[in-house]
């Protein structure tokens, strides 16, 4: 077990990969000489070689869409995106190319592809700097989604996306990129916990409470605060947003009759829609009381001195709790 | 050969040619070595990468161009007695697709677009596999690797992306193959294709772009796309490029095989303005009457390419009557085969629109999977049951 910090774990995932497949190669705007602008890939050109850790023009569209044709040649490329925000710019080349030609061919082109997009706010970014993209790309098939929560799972999941003959965006959740944690960096990836499922990170009986990525941090010390007051919150750390691991959130909600979701992103067509009615679908007669989001609003990410209002914090979610459990909220007496 | 120097060497190569379709630009004489009358020219630069094409090879390449506009008759009939949804032909296009397709390797790797069943048709591919799409019978009709060829890509200029990666990959194996990427006019107004040429001219990718100018993307003509000349866009890439006549198939043979080379030989890569027109509609859907002036389409069909090499081979006393009716057999064999090969392909089974999403479990789909299988079987008969939308 070794201390290090989520950024750091996931370069040390990275060595692993480029050190055990010499297809694997690394292509983004910054990642070489600099080590990438988070420094996720420092240190990766010097030891591995510019063919394998590329600096590329700065074109995203040109970032994929190279990666494609690297895939079809049989290497499994690894792309970082530089933030959120510019992963638009490639969005025809991941939902049109990437995420079809498996299916387009029959299963004769594979596209292991990893695509690493650091997402998220509260770092105090210009706009562009702090979105929460997952949405567009769970939406669509083809293609796999995780976000990472703790070094840890930052670590083995990079491997197993890397490994992975399906494409994966790995959402990373750059404010918890200089939080420390302990890694185990002799676990084995293929024996780890897989990536497409999800984990009880602490057991309840009054609300399950499901987050991802950068907001597992603030759910969890959410849980221990409503402890204080008595309520007793089940955690899930989603991990895979596509496919959604229902069986774990379902067996959950089947305990606990009450279900809250909670992301970054806006809510309207958000991943907790998605969670709330398949839940809903699942397991309604279990339900205690409709399933709750506590979400970022349905806003362009805001100028960063009110981003704090925008992001859910502990106390919103603590509202949304309160809602789930039919306790007084800040929505008391309003109906519907 | 530097960059400088191909470049150099590219805008030197002025031809006699016709300058009817200059728009802008510098004015770039076309590469040509057959007149629209048949008549061989001489050009010292690019004489030396055709001269092994001997009387038999000419023959041969008035074959395949004669076949694969058989082969766009026949879909086009197909189309038309409903047995294809859709076809998008080639016609006038023969000598752009023949010259380059045959000048390359087998382990090139092609990325085209929707339009290229004649350098598919040079890469060997089942002619069943060509229709499967457009029958809607598959996303994609063949394994690419079974003819190193990826199958149609429908987003214009999207391909042009995979291919600099695939030379990319190409590079770090130190192999000498080449990756050919195919699109058109329209295609050059695309970010993707000036993100492929900013990518291939950085990393010096061994990539061929080969732009088949055929005057309209659907209904707008090439003016509409660019005020210069195609082949001057590579220009301010860094990209060498050459401006020939597609409609010549010895010259675009011979431009590709200078391309080609200088990829293979690591000089990176090289756009070829294929200057042709298409002369039939953009697909069976459309209407070019609408948009199109006759007299155009009449002043091409003067350039026809197919009857330029004809023209070519009866001066030199090879069009006998005993080459054109082993020619008109072999397109009759060809269309019969894909006539045959399209009217008896089996349907697809319902579930098969689940298969190949990904290339492991997927939970999600797994259940919706199982969920429709239910439903299916709950008629009795699944493939009754498909057939039979909206009859409740």
């Amino acid at each position: 077990m070794t201390q290090m910090t989520f950024a750091r774990a996931i370069n040390a995932g990275l060595r692993k990969s480029l050190e055990n497949d010499p297809k694997v190669i690394l292509l983004g705007e910054d990642i070489g000489t600099l080590g990438g602008v988070f420094r996720v890939t420092d240190g990766l050109q010097k030891d591995f070689g510019k063919h394998r850790v590329v600096d590329t023009p700065l074109a995203e569209s040109g970032i994929i869409g190279t990666a494609v044709g690297l895939a079809y040649r049989g290497y499994r490329p690894v792309v970082e995106i530089q933030f959120d925000g510019f992963v638009y710019s490639a969005f025809d080349q991941i939902v049109s190319q990437v995420a079809k030609l498996h299916y387009r061919t029959q299963g004769a082109v594979k596209m292991p592809i990893t695509i690493r997009v650091p997402f998220g706010g509260g770092i105090g970014s210009p706009e562009h700097h702090s979105e929460s993209p997952e949405a567009y790309f769970t939406h669509t098939s083809g293609l796999r989604v995780v976000s990472v929560s703790n070094p840890q799972d930052a670590h083995t999941v990079i491997q197993q996306a890397i490994s992975c003959n399906d494409p994966v965006l790995y959402f990373e959740p750059k404010r918890r990129y200089h939080d420390k944690g302990e890694v185990d960096e002799s676990l084995d990836p293929r024996t780890a916990l897989p990536m497409d499922t999800a984990r009880v990170l602490t057991e309840g009986t009054d609300v399950t409470l499901v987050a991802y990525g950068p907001l597992v941090k603030t759910a969890r010390d959410a849980a221990t605060a409503a402890a204080d007051e008595g309520v007793s919150i089940e955690v899930i750390d989603l991990r895979s947003l596509a496919p959604v691991d229902y069986a774990t959130v379902e067996a959950s909600v089947r305990k606990t009759g009450r279900l809250v979701v909670t992301h970054e992103a806006g809510q309207s067509g958000g991943l907790g829609a998605e969670v709330a009615a398949s839940i809903t679908e699942r397991c309604f007669y279990h339900l205690e009381a409709a399933p709750v989001r506590v979400t970022g609003f349905d806003i362009p990410y805001p100028y960063s001195k009110l981003e704090m209002h925008h992001l859910p914090g502990l106390d919103r979610i603590l509202d949304g709790v309160d809602r789930a459990m039919g306790r007084p909220n800040s929505l008391s007496g309003l109906e519907g | 050969m530097s960059t400088d120097e191909a470049g150099q060497g590219a805008s030197s190569a002025e031809g006699p040619g016709n300058s009817a379709e200059n728009h802008g630009g510098s004015g770039r004489n076309l590469i040509q070595l057959v007149t629209p009358a048949g008549e061989r020219i001489s050009h010292p630069e690019f004489d030396p990468w055709v001269q092994d094409i001997a009387d038999e090879q000419l023959c041969s390449l008035y074959e395949d161009m004669t076949v694969i506009r058989r082969i766009d008759v026949e879909a086009t009939a197909l189309q038309r007695q409903g047995e294809l949804a859709l076809w998008p032909p080639l016609l006038g296009q023969e000598a752009s697709q023949i010259g380059s397709g045959r000048a390359l390797r087998e382990d090139d790797f092609v990325f085209s677009s929707y339009r290229e069943n004649g350098v598919a048709y040079c890469r060997g591919v089942d002619l069943t596999d060509i229709i499967r799409v457009w029958r809607g019978n598959a996303s994609a009709g063949w394994d690419p690797y079974t003819i190193n060829m990826a199958t149609p890509q429908i987003i214009i200029g999207a391909q042009t992306l995979h291919a600099v990666g695939y030379a990319m990959g190409i590079q770090n194996d130190g192999a000498d193959s080449v990756a050919m990427t195919y699109f058109g006019d329209g295609a050059t107004s695309k970010g993707d294709l000036n993100e492929a040429m900013v990518f291939a001219a950085s990393f010096q990718a061994p990539v061929v772009f080969f732009c088949q100018n055929n005057h309209w993307a659907i209904s707008e003509p090439v003016r509409l796309q660019s005020h210069v000349q195609l082949a001057d866009r590579a220009t301010g890439f860094g990209i060498p490029s050459m401006r020939v006549d597609g409609n010549d198939v010895l010259a675009v043979m011979a431009a590709t095989r200078v391309a080609l080379d200088r990829a293979r030989r690591g000089g990176g890569p090289t756009f070829i303005e294929a200057v042709t027109y298409r002369m039939g509609p953009h697909t069976t859907a459309d209407d070019p009457t609408r948009y199109r002036d006759a007299n155009e389409l009449e002043d091409w069909a003067a350039k026809d390419p197919i009857s330029r090499v004809a023209s070519l081979l009866e001066r030199k006393g090879l069009l006998t009557e005993e080459l054109q009716q082993h020619v008109r057999d072999k397109a009759d064999a060809v269309a019969r085969e894909m006539r045959s090969g399209c009217t008896t392909m089996a349907d697809p089974e319902p579930l098969d629109i689940f298969k190949h999403v990904y290339s492991a479990p997927n939970t999600w789909l797994d259940r919706q999977q199982d969920h429709y299988s239910r439903y299916l079987a709950s008629f009795g008969d699944p493939a009754g049951a498909a057939s039979e939308e909206g009859a409740r």
